[in-house]
């Protein structure tokens, strides 16, 4: 299967300083690369899409890290593994 | 290799749309279990749906949370009871292992308390329909289906007019509880093997030992894209529908294929069926009234739902390796917002749906009728439900709720997937001299098709 170590982490929320440093630094903290990003902000609204590598992380507790830190700093951080995304929308 | 608002569109769909996949159901058959001795055959089938469906919650949890869409149940289906049942007296004894079984490995329903009698009953049949009361009414997973007729074999009026009164008891049964034991039992023309839906879920004998099946949902993602073709023609509406329904079906094809390989079983199909619940947003009814449709059940329904139920299995059609089961657009009043809403206010009655029912799957499917409505009407209505698929080559279904002490103008109130629904009306004239006659109705002509 393609892509099998990739995973897309999505945020959304109202934009504030260091959201971008924070999540970086959990993907850091726990092994994982990051191989792409988008981000734009509408109306004041933060909205980022990274595309990262978790062949060497352990997929549950990034996720737990994640959603930790959504819930401090008060936006929606997602992580869902690529497929869904793939299968979704390449034939 | 990732466009941003491809991802955005997903996320959009999964929050706001309701996209989620109903269910992951692993077939199992207990055809290893049969022998003699009642309880020992009770005790085969707990272990062997135990051991078998041991990680299946488990592995559902973890596709949900890997890949971030929701999976709402997950099922068990049997091979037909009856089929097992042939050298004990009484098949009760299978249903409360069943039930517990269920409980044991934490899924949602689990169904396969059926028989296939289209063409004749044997005395295990006769024996596992009657005892369908006392079954449904003594367990709360278990879901029961009977097969009464075919495309090939006609219909057996003996067994539509028994089923008619199984029903009737189970109403009374569990009158305390809005005759909620109806919702769990079915009666089928031209039943599928490898339908993962529920209340008609069995694993035929046709199948293998083990076997997990998909089915999607996502009338919610399908009432949101026709938004953006407002006034356009109907060329455009389908088009619309078949690229939507591939998308939704995609995320089954690649819950199906994870399930498979997690849990080391084979991948049986995925089926496209539009699953509605009772949330705000994932209504079937909703898609049909954006077509133009001031209320679902308005002239002009049948003619909707036709191009729904065809867009979707196109769309579908490609984006899984094997499309099974039902396939096409559900139309349960109960579990349905517009549906509820439409028979409600008078939009939606019994005959309107019974007409839909013959291009879209399945049929008349958790409509509350009085309480007072008779077995003989019961049967009437599964028989003509019965000879639509009969005649039309598809599979048809009954799940009707003749709701205890109601009367038209009240409510039962189920909750969760089941929803509630209004009352709807009968006929008041009786079938009582047509379900006497019993014996059977001939195939159709072009049941001969060899």
């Amino acid at each position: 299967m393609a892509n099998v170590s990739k995973a897309v982490v999505s945020v959304l929320g109202v934009d504030r300083r260091g959201i971008i440093a924070k999540v970086s630094h959990v993907l850091f903290e726990r092994g994982s690369n990051i191989l792409d990003i988008s981000q734009t902000i509408l109306g004041g609204y933060f909205n980022m899409i990274m595309i990262v590598d978790i062949a060497d992380c352990d997929f549950s507790l990034l996720m737990e890290d994640l959603q930790d830190l959504g819930r401090a700093i008060g936006v929606q951080i997602r992580i869902q593994k690529s497929e869904i995304f793939e299968t979704m929308h390449q034939i | 290799m990732f466009q941003t608002h491809e991802i955005w569109d997903t996320l959009r769909m999964i929050d706001q749309e309701k996209l989620d996949v109903r269910t992951i159901t692993m077939g199992i058959s207990l055809f290893n279990c049969v022998c003699d001795d009642e309880k020992m055959l009770a005790q085969r089938v707990y272990d062997r749906i135990t051991r078998q469906a041991e990680n299946l919650v488990k592995v559902g949890r973890e596709i949900e949370r890997d890949f971030g869409v929701p999976i709402v149940n997950k099922r068990v289906s049997v091979t037909p009871i009856s089929l097992i049942t042939g050298a004990v007296q009484n098949p009760v004894a299978v249903a409360r292992a069943l039930d517990k079984a269920a409980k044991t490995v934490g899924v949602d329903f689990i169904g396969g308390y059926s028989a296939l009698v289209q063409k004749g009953m044997t005395a295990a049949d006769e024996r596992l329909i009657r005892s369908i009361p006392e079954a449904l009414s003594e367990t709360d997973v278990m879901c029961s289906s009977i097969n009464v007729g075919s495309t090939r074999a006609g219909i057996n009026m003996d067994a539509v007019k028994l089923c008619g009164e199984m029903v009737k008891d189970l109403s009374i049964r569990t009158g305390d509880r809005d005759s909620l034991g109806c919702a769990k039992l079915v009666v089928f023309c031209n039943a599928v093997e490898d339908n993962p839906f529920m209340a008609g879920a069995f694993h035929g004998p046709g199948e293998g030992d083990c076997a997990v099946s998909v089915g999607v949902s996502g009338p919610g993602v399908v009432k949101r894209a026709l938004e953006n073709v407002k006034g356009q023609r109907f060329d455009e509406v389908a088009e619309t529908i078949k690229r939507t329904a591939f998308r939704i079906t995609r995320v089954g094809q690649l819950v199906a294929r994870e399930a498979s390989a997690r849990l080391n079983v084979p991948f049986g199909i995925v089926d496209l069926s539009l699953a509605p619940t009772p949330a705000i947003g994932d209504s079937v009814a909703h898609i049909l009234e954006e077509m133009g449709l001031e209320r679902c059940g308005t002239h002009g329904t049948t003619a909707a739902l036709a191009l729904l139920n065809d867009a979707v299995k196109k769309g579908g059609v490609m984006a899984s390796s094997h499309v099974g089961g039902l396939s096409g657009a559900f139309i349960p009043v109960s579990e349905d917002i517009g549906m509820i809403e439409a028979a409600a206010n008078g939009a939606l009655t019994l005959d309107k749906l019974e007409a839909m029912t013959c291009v879209c799957s399945v049929g008349l499917d958790m409509i509350a009728v009085p309480g007072d409505t008779s077995a003989a009407t019961i049967s009437a209505i599964i028989a003509d439900e019965a000879a639509i698929g009969m005649v039309n080559n598809k599979t048809t279904a009954v799940r009707l709720i003749p709701a205890y002490g109601k009367k038209v103008g009240d409510e039962v109130e189920f909750g969760g997937l089941l929803g509630r629904a209004p009352i709807i009306d009968v006929h008041p004239f009786s079938s009582e001299l047509f379900i006497e006659r019993g014996g059977r109705i001939p195939a159709p002509l072009h049941s001969l098709r060899n």
